[in-house]
């Protein structure tokens, strides 16, 4: 990335016709461009902002740092961290990839669980992770998130929960799908002992995920931008062939119809967060 | 019986299979339809309403795909709106209101792919039939009458018991999207269609269904009454049952397949 930035003219911000400011650097350092902007920003100033660039855009995070943004400082404690799923069907090809993903994205699977402290608020937390197979659900995840509804459920503690999915994760074929009705009882047998869950959805959070436990939480936020639907764009397009309309399945476009409470930018999350854990606790 | 998969899906799909409605006129007594989800309107994919199982007072549910040309295009050839799964659930917690069990016929492709269905929550009314149906406390039996498609099916069939007929299919996926997505290239649907384990037999030895229904003599009276009788017996056995719920919440809870890596 920093090399090819090099053979890039330096006033390709003007050449755009932006009229944005250029971003000071350092000459040489790591940057990352802007989807939403263009422009290249120098992952310092990213990382410095929670991967928020300066014109809103929230570029994908991955669980273990977003966890890191949430949680107070030490507090995290990880559950069912050895989980991970067969491949019960033999379906071609899947174990190789498993296999791949987990090299390369760190984790054992595709959602982090665990206990934390948000804001000094004991909770359970999970966050799905995006480079982890799109954050597919197969039966280890939807095991890891039945069992930590239910470990809140026993120590009457209220579950805050980050999606990111591409839906269910179809190399485990029916086992999958029935993730969807597995965590949503769980889900609602927590809601039944009177628990709070919270879930924020980012960007993109689809197919099953969406069908189950992200739209089951009594408050769902959403981060800006995100893409939260259930069928994919393009097969919406393909079957209707219709035209989508502006802003079709963006966080603004599903909270405006009615199906998120409200957007929340990342930089704010920790506080809105605290503060609704802390209401639901009596205080 | 068939040889491959994908001669399954072909089954499962066939214009000339008895639909949704052919089950509930046959089955039941006197069915009553109700409309609507009182909420947006009422969709023509799920049909619901109260009826008879011989003197036994059910409400019965069905996605129905139509027969004719003009059938099929008023059904949405079987493909649900969130209107249709509020609808059901409507009916369903009506059923638990008033001690009825309920008896579901799925036959979908999937949860309809449309601007309009993801503008009114598509996800969010198939999430809310599955938290809901999870705590029903009257008996629920869903049986797979054609295509079980992905979260469009599963939205009926959090149920204590699942029925497969022999040549239908569930899934987490069509064959064709799965090929698309997988190996770039939909023609690849017979492939999919083996690995997906989609066929009664798969779904049975991965503990997802409890029975296989014969076809033998589909559509035929001895058929019907075959199903007939064995809903009265499964439903006597259930309706006594005090832990309903709890086993309702082990059935589904028990599903999926994990291993545990130390290192």
């Amino acid at each position: 990335m920093a090399l090819m930035n090099f053979l890039k003219p330096k006033n390709k911000l003007e050449e755009g016709g932006r009229t944005e400011a250029p971003v000071q650097q350092d000459e040489g350092e790591p940057e990352k461009n802007c989807p939403n902007c263009h422009r290249d920003i120098p992952l310092s100033r990213l990382w410095a902002n929670n991967l928020v660039c300066p014109c809103g855009y929230h570029f994908r995070m991955k669980a273990r740092q977003r966890i890191k943004m949430t949680a107070d400082k030490g507090s995290f404690n990880e559950l069912y961290g050895e989980m991970i799923s067969d491949n019960p069907l033999n379906f071609p090809g899947y174990k190789d990839k498993v296999e791949t993903v987990r090299v390369a994205s760190g984790e054992k699977e595709a959602v982090v669980c665990g206990t934390a402290k948000i804001g000094g608020q004991s909770c359970c937390i999970f966050v799905m992770e995006s480079y982890f197979m799109m954050g597919s659900m197969g039966s280890a995840v939807g095991e890891k998130i039945a069992s930590l509804f239910e470990y809140a459920a026993r120590c009457r503690l209220p579950v805050v929960g980050f999606t990111v999915s591409g839906g269910a994760r179809m190399q485990e074929g029916l086992l999958s799908l029935m993730q969807m009705a597995k965590t949503s009882a769980a889900v609602k047998r927590h809601s039944d002992a009177g628990l709070l869950y919270i879930a924020v959805l980012t960007d993109p959070t689809t197919g099953g995920v969406t069908a189950s436990f992200a739209m089951e939480a009594d408050i769902i936020l959403a981060e800006p931008g995100a893409t939260i639907g259930f069928a994919g764009a393009r097969v919406i397009e393909q079957t209707t062939k219709k035209t989508l309309p502006k802003g079709f399945q963006k966080a603004e476009f599903v909270m405006e119809h009615g199906f998120v409470d409200d957007i929340v930018p990342r930089g704010n999350q920790k506080k809105i967060l605290t503060e609704l854990l802390k209401i639901h606790n009596g205080g | 019986m068939s040889q491959i998969p994908y001669d399954r899906v072909k089954l499962a799909r066939d214009n000339a299979r008895p639909t949704g409605l052919d089950y509930i006129n046959n089955i039941f007594n006197g069915f009553m339809e109700m409309h609507g989800d009182r909420r947006f309107s009422d969709d023509p994919a799920i049909v619901g309403g109260i009826a008879r199982l011989n003197d036994t007072p059910v409400t019965v549910i069905a996605i129905e795909k139509g027969h004719t040309a003009k059938e099929r295009s008023h059904r949405n050839f079987g493909m649900p709106n969130p209107e249709g799964y509020r609808k059901a659930l409507r009916l369903m917690k009506q059923a638990e209101k008033f001690g009825r069990p309920v008896i579901c016929f799925i036959d979908t492709a999937g949860a309809y792919c449309g601007i309009g269905a993801e503008e009114r929550g598509q996800g969010q009314a198939i999430a809310e039939n599955l938290v809901e149906m999870s705590t029903l406390c009257i008996p629920v039996i869903s049986i797979l009458i054609g295509e079980g498609g992905s979260g469009g099916a599963l939205a009926l069939a959090v149920a204590d018991r699942v029925w497969m007929l022999q040549n239908s299919v569930y899934s987490v996926i069509s064959p064709e999207g799965c090929a698309s997505i997988l190996w770039k290239d939909a023609a690849k649907a017979e492939d999919a269609a083996a690995s997906l384990k989609l066929t009664a037999e798969d779904a049975k030895s991965l503990g997802i269904i409890e029975r296989i229904l014969s076809e033998n003599d589909i559509g035929k009276k001895e058929f019907y009454d075959r199903i007939r009788s064995l809903l009265v017996k499964e439903l006597g056995g259930l309706s006594n049952d005090p832990d309903l719920v709890g086993k309702r919440y082990d059935r589904f809870r028990r599903m999926g397949v994990n291993a545990v890596v130390k290192e």
